[in-house]
């Protein structure tokens, strides 16, 4: 008799057991910590002031770079603003606008995805024929031609990136709150005789507050990454203030010469806290709910 | 047993083993099975029993979390375990072939019907597209399918439940397989149609001389259908023989309680009876026998101690301490320990 | 199939119906739209006489009808920089658009997909991981950001490819990278999943019960079914992608549409802004449609809908 161990591949390849590691992302946690106590603390924190500069010191490479110095320890700009200064005010226009634009189509995507899902009906309807064709456009061109309208500024470019971007919500939260509506608690309350609002209010939003949560941090990163963009075209936060988008745009002038801290450095950062959002969101997302896997 | 039965399972263990290591789920549990050509065999459990777990393990599919650990697959002479995965593959519906229980899922709903049935046929055998696609017309007509010239042209989604059932077990025929698999083909028909089904089941069975393996819950097909029948628990065999003679005297209790669940006509009304209690949790088995818990007639040792196989002469067996008087009594004991 | 085809243009019509009147609300809602109409600079009398044109005076839905009607006409208004229809502009571009789009979808699709097969087959391996840091990557890096490097890389240190403009084929090389980029990304992780969910499925099971060769159960079986919802997702995002392509396009001043934007808005030139944003809209609306018609014509179970 033989008694032997055979591991079975299923397939003619041997394959390995899918392993998620379920545990805390540190480091994006620690980076946008960062970046929000750098955003806070900018005042401090930067070393010179991010919008003077002078023309006798434009174009200086980083310190440790030949022609640089320590003073200016990532160089200066094309009209001798400080780099890093620049980078630092500049986490704080970003996250700002971020937060506060996530805040904004946040909020008005979920109170609209429970309205429109609990009343249904024609408000139902209404919404979502709205919200399919706000859809429709792409985020961008959308934003564009509301800047246009509108004009730049930092407070507009929050208004209209929220203006823009609740419809992501509105669906998402429409589908949650339209399972809940059958849970048990739901329609005990209804049974209760719970007006609609209450129950809208006490029962089907804190039940959402995770997805919302999730795409909120899912969110951010592509808000951040449109208002860069905007911000890159000319039409989202309006020099002299800087914006990380506004620093791309301005280092594109020394691009063709090599002048390469313009460029990547900002570009970094954008990276940096666009990737961090979207790491910690994807934890979220499977520690909060894993019904949420289909976002 | 004067002739090599077809297919023999030895002591064959397959476990699922958690991703740390530390679950280990005994889906299937020294399970030793003999079937010979031209014979049937109903496999039936209740859900979880390791039933389709094993179906999966005779065929190696089963998904990477789990191995078999230990045991024989022994098939017209070969160890199925030694085979390499391309030699399985090619076993694979050419000389072991399974029906699976859904057929609105199984078949593939791009493809037609022809191109899915003559499937097998090309690459077992190197049939051209023609060839096969005849070969699929005739193999609609033997499971009793009308018209099949159209329905070799149409989707799956055009077929009703009956019909896709069908198509599932031409597949299953279509390279002539010395067995055939049911895992719970019946369970989504139609009453009446299953009737039907399990009729055009024996008849391809007598005309190409399978062996089948019928794996079900429903005592009733099992009398019907087969010839010889394995009860299932906790992923082990607990009782095994002839149908007749275990329907009219079970050994183990929990076949004795299956059948009794089984209302009769001529029941004076009284309550239905269930068997108290929960199928175990596969990853925490106690020492002792797995029904024990909900074992009416179980004492002391049952709990402490799993009872082997005893062998109870004209090919029965049961796994019960109870058993054990009636087995000392025969010869040739614990062959399957060995 | 009728019916599915009827529901779909009628879905398209209301869509494009609502578009309109958001595109049109919208203008309206800033208080003023005579004055986003003018050059900037104007001086009242135009203005006023911008008032007359509009028809601004007049009740809210005459005004709509104005614009709907117009825009059928194929009158989206004049360019005060080109001075010239901007419908002729749009299509003067368009082809250039296109041509950036069709490749950078086809860069796309051919690094997505089979990423994405790869990923799915070797679910949890080094395969997926890999897949998983390049879709991360893809998801998180703005796409000008990528250009922007690029140039920097391929043009300033390398010296290989040009920096902007049109013409040769190497010209196209980064503009379509850089705006392929992330989409190879989304069709990546679509694929991947779309993938597991077909390989997990009852027919793939039975096709490996069959005997058939690994390949053709991933090739055959799986590929069509895992396949169709990520064509639908490409054939949206080739219109999409023409839409968004702005930035690329701008970082590389290649001529297209996207161009056109950036040109609209740095010269304040709101007929082309306008205008681009409605057939923008139009185009993906119109995409969406054919999409859906596609579609019945590859899935049976639509094709062949009583």
């Amino acid at each position: 008799m033989s008694v032997t161990t055979h591991p079975v591949p299923a397939a003619t390849r041997q394959r390995r057991r899918f392993w998620r590691t379920e545990g805390f992302p540190l480091i994006p946690f620690v980076i946008l910590a960062l970046i929000l106590f750098v955003a806070i603390f900018a005042d401090v924190l930067a070393p010179h002031d991010p919008q003077v500069g002078s023309l006798a010191r434009r174009f200086r490479p980083p310190a440790w770079q030949q022609g640089g110095s320590m003073e200016y320890l990532l160089g200066t700009d094309h009209v001798g603003r400080d780099v890093l200064s620049r980078l630092i005010f500049g986490a704080r226009v970003s996250m700002i606008v971020g937060t506060a634009a996530v805040f904004v189509a946040g909020g008005i995507g979920t109170l609209l995805g429970i309205v429109s899902a609990y009343l249904g009906g024609w408000v139902d309807q209404v919404i979502m024929r709205i919200t399919d064709t706000w859809l429709a456009l792409p985020a961008l061109t959308f934003a564009i031609f509301l800047s246009a309208i509108v004009g730049p500024s930092e407070f507009n470019i929050i208004v209209i990136l929220g203006g823009v971007y609740w419809t992501r919500y509105a669906r998402v939260i429409r589908g949650e709150v339209l399972s809940l509506k059958e849970r048990e608690f739901v329609r005990l309350a209804v049974v209760a005789g719970c007006s609609k609002r209450l129950i809208m209010w006490r029962h089907i939003l804190p039940n959402v507050i995770n997805s919302a949560i999730v795409l909120a941090t899912l969110m951010l990163g592509v808000v951040v990454i449109a208002e860069a963009s905007l911000s890159f075209l000319g039409i989202g936060v309006p020099p002299p203030k800087p914006a990380w988008g506004l620093m791309l745009a301005d280092g594109k002038k020394g691009l063709m010469v090599g002048y390469w801290w313009l460029t990547v450095l900002p570009g970094l950062c954008i990276m940096a806290m666009v990737l961090s959002a979207n790491l910690l969101g994807d934890w979220l997302r499977v520690k909060l709910d894993p019904q949420l896997r289909q976002l | 047993m004067s002739t090599e039965p077809l297919i023999s399972l030895e002591n064959l263990s397959a476990h699922y083993v958690s991703q740390q290591g530390t679950r280990v789920v005994r889906a299937v549990d020294e399970v030793t099975i003999r079937l010979n050509a031209g014979e049937t065999l109903g496999i039936v459990g209740e859900s979880g029993s390791g039933k389709s777990t094993l179906a999966l393990t005779i065929l190696r599919l089963l998904p990477p979390a789990a191995r078999i650990v230990s045991g024989r697959m022994m098939f017209e002479g070969e160890n199925l375990l030694d085979k390499s995965d391309e030699e399985m593959r090619r076993i694979r519906g050419k000389r072991i072939a399974m029906i699976l229980q859904d057929p609105m899922a199984s078949l593939n709903p791009l493809f037609s019907i022809g191109d899915q049935v003559g499937e097998p046929i090309r690459v077992h055998e190197g049939a051209t597209r023609a060839t096969a696609w005849k070969r699929a017309i005739g193999l609609l007509k033997s499971v009793r399918i009308p018209s099949p010239e159209t329905r070799v042209t149409q989707f799956p989604h055009e077929m009703s439940g009956g019909m896709r059932q069908r198509i599932v077990g031409a597949i299953g025929i279509s390279c002539e397989p010395r067995l055939l698999i049911a895992d719970e083909p019946t369970t989504s028909l139609d009453l009446t149609i299953q009737a039907q089904y399990l009729s055009l089941l024996s008849d391809l069975q007598r005309q190409h001389g399978l062996a089948l393996i019928f794996i079900t819950h429903n005592l009733g097909i099992i009398a019907r259908m087969c010839d010889q029948i394995a009860v299932m628990y906790a992923g082990r065999v607990v009782e095994q023989g002839p149908v007749r003679d275990i329907f009219n005297a079970p050994a183990h209790p929990y076949t004795k309680a299956l059948l009794n669940s089984i209302p009769r006509m001529t029941d004076n009304h009284r309550r239905l009876k269930a068997i108290d209690g929960q199928p175990p949790d596969l990853s925490s088995l106690s020492g002792g026998c797995a029904f024990a818990p909900r074992c009416a007639s179980a004492f002391g040792r049952c709990h402490v101690e799993a009872p082997p196989e005893f062998q109870l002469g004209n090919g029965r067996t049961a796994r019960c301490w109870l058993a054990e008087t009636d087995a000392g009594s025969s010869p040739a004991l614990a062959r399957s320990a060995a | 199939m009728q019916q599915y085809i009827l529901r779909r243009v009628g879905y398209s019509l209301i869509s494009l119906f609502l578009l309109s009147l958001t595109i049109f609300l919208f203008v309206r809602l800033t208080g003023d739209p005579a004055s986003l109409m003018v050059e900037p600079g104007a001086s009242e009398e135009d203005i006023a006489a911008i008032h007359r044109q509009l028809g601004l005076d007049q009740p809210l839905w005459v005004q709509y009808w104005h614009f709907i009607a117009s825009f059928i006409t194929g009158d989206l208004g004049k360019s005060f920089y080109y001075n010239s229809p901007v419908l002729d502009l749009y299509f003067q571009r368009l082809p250039n658009s296109l041509l950036l789009a069709a490749v950078a979808m086809a860069f796309s699709l051919v690094i997505g997909i089979p990423s994405g097969i790869m990923a799915a087959v070797n679910v949890g391996g080094p395969w997926d991981s890999i897949g998983k840091v390049f879709a991360l990557l893809g998801l998180s890096m703005p796409s000008f950001w990528v250009a922007l490097v690029m140039v920097l890389f391929f043009s300033v240190y390398l010296g290989w490819l040009p920096s902007s403009g049109s013409g040769t084929f190497l010209h196209l090389l980064m503009p379509a990278f850089a705006l392929g980029w992330y989409f190879a990304a989304a069709h990546m992780r679509l694929t991947r999943s779309s993938m597991l969910e077909v390989l997990g499925s009852e027919y793939v099971k039975l096709a490996r019960l069959k005997g058939l060769p690994e390949r053709l159960v991933i090739g055959k079986h799986a590929f069509k079914n895992a396949l169709l919802p990520v064509i639908t997702l490409a054939g949206i995002n080739l219109v999409v992608m023409i839409n968004v392509a702005v930035v690329v396009e701008t970082v590389f001043a290649w001529p297209g549409i996207g161009r056109l934007l950036y040109e609209g808005i740095t010269f304040r030139d709101f007929p082309v802004v306008q205008g681009v944003v409605v057939i923008g809209g139009a185009m993906i609306v119109g995409v969406n449609l054919l999409v859906d018609i596609l579609y019945a014509f590859i899935d049976p179970r639509i094709r062949l809908e009583a």
